[in-house]
């Protein structure tokens, strides 16, 4: 609609007091960049609420969250080597490996593809082989079995093979958990003479950077 | 799902669990649904990381998993659940809710079954008789039983419930069963009907102290083994989780208790919360007002130490339901007065009194008193606005365009003639209470995700002091063991100089505070999500 240009140049089609300036001013300038970050503000906030009630939950936030670091659902990824193999390989452990789950769920209510091996600790596994020599006897299937648990032996800091682990299937069901665990790993490991400590390759110095850095418990 | 919300979930599945199951959660998010074998190509990791991160959400419910597109006999597809990831949030305040009601042992189990996502009955009660065991003087050791009469009484509240059994069994391939529908819905738990069930299992016996001999590790593997001895109890495969939803109606109650305890009295507030109390069992969850008391079985109900007379009640009845907070309804005279509460209405109630202490709280009261005025009236102009908030034009319209610029207050155009013409066109400010709210509850994810992303800084900055005096404390706490001299005490302590003891003060005062404040936004989020969820159930 041409409607009613108005006389004037300078003349509205809204009514102009409305806005809150008047005819002759200048428009407020355009804004040039974008807002700040930290706007600064008018008012102050409310402080936080006090009591006891509020400072035990606060307790129980931070203690939850530092306890969750320990569980075995906190997954972290295997470290690739990025150097040579090294003879300590043998001896590390409680490095978490990819191919195995730290906790046992109930794989009936999961769904079948996500079944992946269980980790045994090292000291379910040792407690296996001295129960192993007594079985050997002068039988064909028993000579194998020798020759894989010596083979095993040799083996037994790599990532386990098909073989291994059924082999160590069968024996942990034999054994008690609860019982052999009282051995000093440290010394009657693999027949060394050295500490365990004595094969730390100092990778761990320094290397654990991670980002998920949640600090001291308080 | 907002990007503030996938936000927030990336970052607590990161605090709780690890970045691989922040990557994996925060993908699966995005995606919607996927199988195992996309989820791995495009998050480009390790399959068996994939696998274990799955584990770990399914695990904590927080995964559904179901036959696919293809049917049964496709690939198994993902989905996850995000209000779950959220209710990570929510931890501390179920678990103090516990205590309150049921003491040590009730809070210990619903922190048990928190942290593990889903146990069976016989495994919660020894992990926390073994726990309360260890809390106790020398000599004194928890009985199991006294655990499970905690356990069966916050089963018989509905606070805890079964997991609900599979849909289907995933890819099994059994091909006998009965087609199954092109998508499975995962089944409430509620419709199961051994939902509340106890199951009967043989366990007796009490909970093992731990000897301080044996050292570290043996509480690293006390704490990281299920206890694999199930079979004998007899309740193999019946697994607990937490009943969120009843945890949220307790909250319900308790906001609305309290509102009614500060806007009235005390008595008051005793009288709404025994009605809330009769009426637990008989309200569903969903339910706008709980079911028609009459004046009589309240006045029977309400325990003799609140010292309320029968007139009295009756008084404070009526005042009740005059208050314009409407939390109380009249629904009849017989009985000598049937009374409701109404739930929905004391909910929008409540959203609306958060809404208009943001405003006051950021803009000032008298912004405030705007906003007020347009909840109520609906629309008004801008002339009127002036007049009915008795604040002089300049400075209305000033707080007007700054509401408006915030996106709280909203223009409507209500045209005279067929062209928009400015002249020639009503221009009304309005406020609609769900837009705003949801608006609102946008911004508590934001706050939560900003406080915790500087807590992390804050961490991350002070790093090298906080591994110091985690090293200075640990050698301290093995001197004292060996009971060493004060000397050497003194002189471990003095390895932290005084100014980074003072940092360290200070850091620990910022982060105690960035933490509360995640506590108290939360409740905000509650109580704009109740709220938010009560309107599109009544549709």
């Amino acid at each position: 609609m041409a409607g009613n240009r108005g006389r004037g140049r300078s003349q509205f089609t809204f009514n102009v007091d409305a806005l809150g300036f008047g005819r002759g001013d200048s428009l407020p300038s355009s804004a040039q960049t974008p807002s700040p970050l930290f706007p600064p503000m008018q008012f102050r906030p409310v402080p936080l609420h006090t009591g006891e009630e509020v400072d035990y939950m606060l307790a129980l936030k931070q203690e939850l969250r530092a306890s969750s670091k320990n569980l075995p659902f906190h997954i972290k990824a295997a470290r690739t080597k990025t150097d040579v193999a090294r003879y300590s390989d043998k001896y590390q452990n409680g490095e978490p490996k990819n191919n195995c789950i730290e906790w046992s769920p109930d794989w009936s209510r999961m769904p079948k593809e996500l079944c992946i091996k269980v980790r045994k600790t090292r000291k379910a596994a040792i407690g296996a082989r001295p129960q192993l020599t007594p079985k050997v006897a002068a039988k064909k299937e028993e000579v194998l079995q020798k020759l894989e648990t010596l083979e095993k032996r040799e083996e037994e800091q790599h990532s386990e093979e098909e073989e291994d682990e059924e082999k160590k299937k069968k024996n942990d069901e034999e054994e008690e958990p609860d019982a052999d665990e009282d051995y000093d790993e440290e010394e009657l490991e693999d027949e060394t003479d050295y500490i365990m400590s004595y094969f730390d390759n100092g990778e761990d110095f320094g290397a654990d950077s991670d980002d998920n850095m949640d600090e001291a418990v308080y | 799902m907002t990007v503030q919300e996938v936000r927030l979930c990336g970052l607590l599945l990161q605090q709780h669990f690890g970045n691989v199951v922040e990557k994996v959660g925060t993908h699966l998010i995005r995606s919607g649904v996927l199988t195992l074998r996309a989820l791995a190509y495009e998050t480009k990791l390790p399959l068996d990381l994939v696998k274990k991160s799955l584990c770990v959400l399914v695990q904590h419910g927080m995964c559904t998993f179901g036959a696919g597109r293809r049917g049964p006999a496709g690939p198994v597809e993902y989905r996850i659940n995000c209000e779950s990831i959220i209710h990570m949030l929510r931890y501390p305040r179920y678990i103090y809710t516990a205590k309150s009601l049921y003491g040590d042992t009730g809070e210990l189990i619903v922190e048990e079954i928190l942290q593990r996502g889903q146990m069976t009955m016989s495994s919660t009660v020894r992990t926390v008789a073994d726990r309360l065991t260890n809390n106790m003087p020398e000599g004194q050791s928890m009985d199991y039983s006294e655990v499970v009469s905690a356990f069966s009484r916050l089963v018989e509240t509905h606070f805890l419930q079964r997991c609900p059994p599979l849909a289907s069994a995933g890819s099994s391939s059994s091909t006998l069963d009965t087609p199954l529908p092109a998508s499975t819905q995962p089944t409430e738990p509620e419709s199961h009907p051994d939902c509340y069930k106890l199951p009967y299992i043989n366990l007796t016996g009490q909970g093992k102290r731990r000897r301080s001999s044996e050292g570290g590790e043996a509480d690293q593997r006390a704490a990281k083994k299920a206890r694999t001895d199930n079979s004998e109890c007899g309740d193999d495969g019946i697994y607990w989780q937490v009943n969120f939803q009843r945890f949220h109606l307790h909250f319900r109650d308790q906001a609305i208790i309290s509102a009614v305890s500060c806007k009235l009295d005390q008595s008051s507030s005793e009288i709404v919360r025994t009605m809330l109390r009769m009426s637990e069992v008989t309200t569903l969850a969903h339910a706008a007002f709980t079911q028609a008391l009459s004046s009589n079985e309240i006045f029977r109900a309400l325990q003799s130490s609140y010292n309320i007379a029968r007139p009295n009640l009756d008084q404070y009845l009526s005042l009740l339901v005059d208050d314009p907070m409407e939390f109380v309804g009249k629904t009849g005279d017989s009985g000598g007065g049937m009374y409701v509460v109404n739930l929905h209405r004391a909910l929008a109630n409540l959203a609306r009194a958060t809404l208009e202490s943001v405003v006051q709280e950021r803009f000032g009261s008298r912004s405030a008193r705007i906003f007020r005025l347009l909840l109520r009236k609906r629309h008004l102009e801008q002339k009127q606005v002036e007049d009915f908030a008795m604040i002089p034009a300049k400075e209305a319209k000033d707080m007007l365009y700054t509401l408006l610029s915030e996106n709280l207050v909203q223009l409507q155009e209500i045209p005279k003639t067929p062209d928009y013409a400015p002249s020639r066109t009503f221009y009304l400010y309005t406020v609609n209470q769900l837009p705003t709210a949801r608006l609102l509850l946008q911004h508590c994810y934001k706050t939560v995700c900003n406080l915790i992303e500087r807590r992390l800084y804050e961490t991350k900055e002070n790093k090298r002091l906080l591994e110091k005096s985690q090293r200075i404390e640990a050698i301290l706490a093995s001197l004292q063991a060996t009971e060493a001299e004060a000397a050497q005490l003194t002189e471990v302590e003095e390895m932290i100089t005084v100014p980074e003891r003072q940092q360290l003060e200070s850091l620990r005062h910022h982060i105690n505070k960035l933490d509360s404040s995640e506590n108290q936004v939360d409740e905000s989020i509650f109580l704009l999500e109740s709220y938010i969820k009560s309107t599109q159930a009544s549709r």
